[in-house]
Parts: C-alpha cells; structure tokens; sequence
C-alpha cells in the first residue's frame, strides 16, 4: 500500500515552530517567518519525547545515511526524497594538518555527498520530503550552484516539477549539471541575492515551495545531520574547534543545534565547541561583523570573487551565525582568491580531495586562524568540506600545469625525468 | 502617476487586505516618509514594521528593485513620481 505523505497526521515529536526572535510560537506550515515581527522560524521539538525513543544502538543499527537521526527530523512520516544522502567520511587529515600547522585534524567530507556532491543534498532531502507531504507540486530555489543541482536531482528522482533562479555568472559546470534532470533553469542578470529577492515574490505569488525560501525553516534541519555524523564518527563526543564555509550562514549554526541535541538527549557529553567561519574577502559580510564587531553584517552589494558557492551578500544567517562565533569563542576570516586556488591544490595534494572553491576557502582560513593563534596546533579541529572541485575546475585551471605532451615512446619519457620537468605537480607540503 | 508602495501578502492582513498603496510624491519625498504614510493609512501595520520606532531588522524595502541600503542617503533616498517600492520578509538564504 502506498502512503499519501500528504495524509499523514503531524509528528507527535514536532512541537511547532519558533520565532528565533521573538520566541513565538506558530503551527506548522509552509511560511518561514514570524509574522508578528519578520523573525525567521525554526523547527521546535518535543525534546522530551524524543529523549526515551533514542539511544546510540538505535543509531548504529541504522543504514549510514542522515535518516538514522530521523527522530531529530521534522518529518510527519517516513521520508520520500533522497533516502540516501548522508553518511559521508569523516576523514584523519594528517597530511593537511603537517602542512598548515594542526596535530590533530579531521575533513568531514560531504564532496561526497550523494547524489550531487555537495551538503546541500542533505537540507534538500528534508526540504522536498516536507515538500511532499505538504502536498506541493512545484518546487523551486535561489542558488549559487550546489543548491539548484540538489533541488533538480532531488526533484526529477520524485517527479516534482522545479524551477531554479541562479546568477546568470554562475559555472557552467553547475548551470549544465542542474539542466540535466529537466529542471526549468533560469539565469537571472544579477546577484544571488537579487535572485533571492525575486524568488520571494515569486513564491508568494505562485504558492510553489522554494527550498530556500518558505521551506528554509524545514530545509536548515537537514544540515543538522552533518553534526550529528561528526560526533558519531569521533566516537561519540565533539571536536574542540568546527570550521565551516559560510554563504548563507546556516550550516555552522545547524552544526552546533545538531551537537547540542545529541547533549541534551544524553548521548554525548556537553559540548565545548569554539565554532569558526569561512568567507572569501570577495563576499565577507559576516567575517566582516565578528571582526569589526558589529551585530548586524554589512551587506555587500556586488560580491567579486572565485567562489561563488559563498557569493552571498545579505546572509539570511549572517545575524546567528556571527553571535554563535562570537559566544562560543571562536572566530571568522576571509581570505583572498589567491590562497581560495592554493588551498584547493594543498587539500587535493594532502589527503587526496578535490573540493570547490568553498572548501579551498575552509582550508586557507583555517591555515589563517592558526597563525593567528585563534585556532591552537594541539586542539583537535574538523574542517567542513561542502562541495566538489569537479564543479568549479575553471576556477584552478590557470594555476595547475598542463601535462607534458610526449610521443609513445620510453625515451620521450625518460627524457622528461632527467630533464627536471616532472609531468607531476610537486605536492609535498612546505612546512611552515 | 504616484509612488506605489507594495505590500507584501503576510502583511495584508493588516492592510484591509491591500496589495498597494498609491502615494502622491508630496507626501512620500522619501522612503522613510512613503513607509509612514503606509503605516499611516494602515495602522495594524506598526507593530509589525516597526519596533522602538526603529524598522525591525528581519523587514527589508526596495526602491524600483534595489536594496534601500544600498543607495544614497538609504531611507532618506529621495523618491519621485513613478517610484516602486516593496517591502519583503529579509528570511531566504543559500
């Protein structure tokens, strides 16, 4: 028998949701914002039902994707869309940390992640199986790239019609691997937050669920998942320093909601996590607020750099995140294109992966934060890694060598050795 | 011709149900001037706007597309006749 999502009654586990401003509380429903006061909602639960229903047996004799924390999801029923996101390595990276000055470094690898290699298939997978069971047919997002390829796969795999709104600038590698599961794509002259804004209007207007949009208190859920997964991996406990991308500004938020719940439902101890932000100096309104200590970020109107999976000027989280950075005694830089490229090359050449732009942002503030003495050699650190250097390779093709071009012939190749131009790219970290 | 002020669905409600307001431009000579006409005509939109006489953070406004604070002068941007300006919830995100 099949289960119309859409009949279900609502969790028993879902308390509602909250205003992250006021507190208020409002029924369960496709509007994402307080209408008292803007605010944006957010997920609230029965953290007292959940608690006698969860152990860490129950998690481990789960299949190793995101659903295994279905308890901590906001689903009224089993889910429908992405059923196998999730579950992503979390990598020793003993390499990297010899390079940029860190003893004890892990990579939580969500490059990995299925089926379109970024985190964003986590949050999607929530996003369009709330989608389904609020009965929607059409669903859409705002996007730098990763969002709009998650949403078309996540969507064509259901059969739910899509519409994605991107930069018109953005890569062809993610406007082509968005047009591929037949999504209706639309390039928008102007920037991702432009995009945004008419998104909005268009979801008011038309009543379609955007994933980022009137399903975002669903959607950040989703990223919850990434936390719950790093604790598990280090043997159920928390790292002492979370690094993390920020475009939106959600995801580092999400990560520590995800290791406070684990605490609060008695499966790990209390967390002591200082939480660290990544921006590029191209788009930095929220590095920009920790480290001018401002309360409100600065919108940047026209962002201008590499990264454009971070391109985001007016973070709908940039508020959040600075003050967890700020309370939990972490810290946030930028960094410029350059060392975005260099890190890129130093991540792949370390431990073997080959993330986007994003990921070389991680790394270059990451090495930042350790000469600054923000982040010291000794405390165990995970660096977020969100999306796949496949997507974004024009981004490092000017700096990586062209191979040598030889003839079948093993002169030709020993002549390239006794030469000194190796066809390969010396990736033997300098140490600081 | 007039400025239009747009209104947003979640605050029509408090609106009469309005979509937009028309406002002729001696009593809008600049966005901060054209919300509070709008709140004017509208009371039930105050609290919901504004708190401490302040804009609430999470609301933001558009002239003719752009950010407000983006321009010149930003509230006190000058307004004339033909001018859109739109209210949105500032909640959405990559």
């Amino acid at each position: 028998m099949t289960i119309n999502p859409a009949s279900l009654p609502q969790s028993q586990l879902v308390a509602g949701m909250k205003c992250r401003v006021c507190g208020k509380q409002w029924p369960v429903s496709t509007t994402n914002f307080c209408e008292d006061d803007f605010g944006p909602l957010e997920v609230d639960y029965h953290y007292d039902k959940i608690k006698p229903l969860v152990s860490r047996q129950l998690f481990e004799s789960r299949p190793n994707n995101m659903w295994r924390w279905k308890e901590f999801l906001p689903l009224n029923g089993e889910p429908t869309v992405g059923l196998h996101v999730g579950g992503t390595p979390l990598v020793r990276a003993t390499r990297l940390g010899k390079a940029i000055g860190i003893d004890n470094l892990w990579i939580k690898n969500d490059a990995v992640n299925y089926p379109t290699l970024s985190f964003k298939d986590r949050v999607v997978a929530v996003a369009l199986s709330k989608a389904m069971e609020f009965g929607l047919k059409t669903v859409g997002c705002a996007s730098t790239g990763n969002l709009a390829n998650s949403v078309a796969a996540n969507a064509a795999s259901v059969g739910l019609k899509s519409y994605i709104l991107v930069p018109s600038d953005l890569e062809r590698a993610k406007i082509l691997g968005t047009t591929i599961y037949g999504a209706n794509v639309i390039a928008v002259r102007g920037t991702y937050d432009e995009v945004n804004r008419l998104c909005t209007q268009i979801a008011f207007h038309h009543g379609w669920g955007f994933v980022n949009i009137n399903l975002r208190p669903f959607y950040a859920e989703g990223s919850k998942t990434m936390g719950y997964e790093i604790a598990q991996q280090l043997g159920w406990r928390t790292p002492k320093n979370v690094v993390s991308p920020m475009a939106g500004g959600a995801l580092i938020g999400k990560i520590c909601k995800g290791f406070n719940e684990l605490a609060n439902a008695g499966l790990i101890e209390i967390p002591n996590t200082s939480y660290f932000g990544a921006q590029a100096s191209g788009c930095n309104p929220i590095s920009g607020s920790v480290k001018e200590n401002r309360e409100r970020h600065k919108p940047v109107r026209k962002p201008d750099t590499i990264c454009k999976s971070l391109a985001i000027g007016d973070p709908a989280d940039g508020y959040f995140a600075a003050k967890l950075i700020r309370e939990s005694g972490g810290w946030a830089e930028d960094v410029p294109d350059t060392e975005i490229r260099e890190c890129m090359a130093l991540l792949a050449g370390t431990e073997g992966i080959f993330a986007e732009t994003a990921g070389g942002v991680t790394v270059a503030v990451a090495r930042k934060l350790v000469l600054q003495g923000k982040i010291k050699k000794n405390e165990e650190t995970v660096l977020c890694i969100t999306g796949n250097g496949l997507k974004t390779q024009d981004a490092v093709a000017e700096i990586l060598p062209a191979p040598a071009l030889i003839n079948p012939q093993l002169q030709e190749f020993q002549a390239l050795l006794t030469d000194g131009a190796p066809p390969v790219r010396q990736t033997e970290p300098a140490l600081a | 011709m007039a400025i239009l002020v747009h209104i947003p669905p979640p605050l029509r409600p408090y609106a009469e149900g309005t979509d937009k307001i028309s406002l002729a431009p001696a009593e809008a000579a600049t966005i901060s001037q054209a919300l509070k006409a709008l709140v004017a005509k509208h009371p039930g939109l105050n609290d919901r706007m504004y708190t401490n006489g302040q804009l609430r953070p999470f609301v933001n406004v558009y002239l003719n597309n752009e950010d407000v604070r983006f321009l010149d002068g930003e509230f006190n941007a000058p307004l004339k006749d033909g001018d859109d300006v739109a209210i949105i919830p500032a909640v959405g995100g990559g």
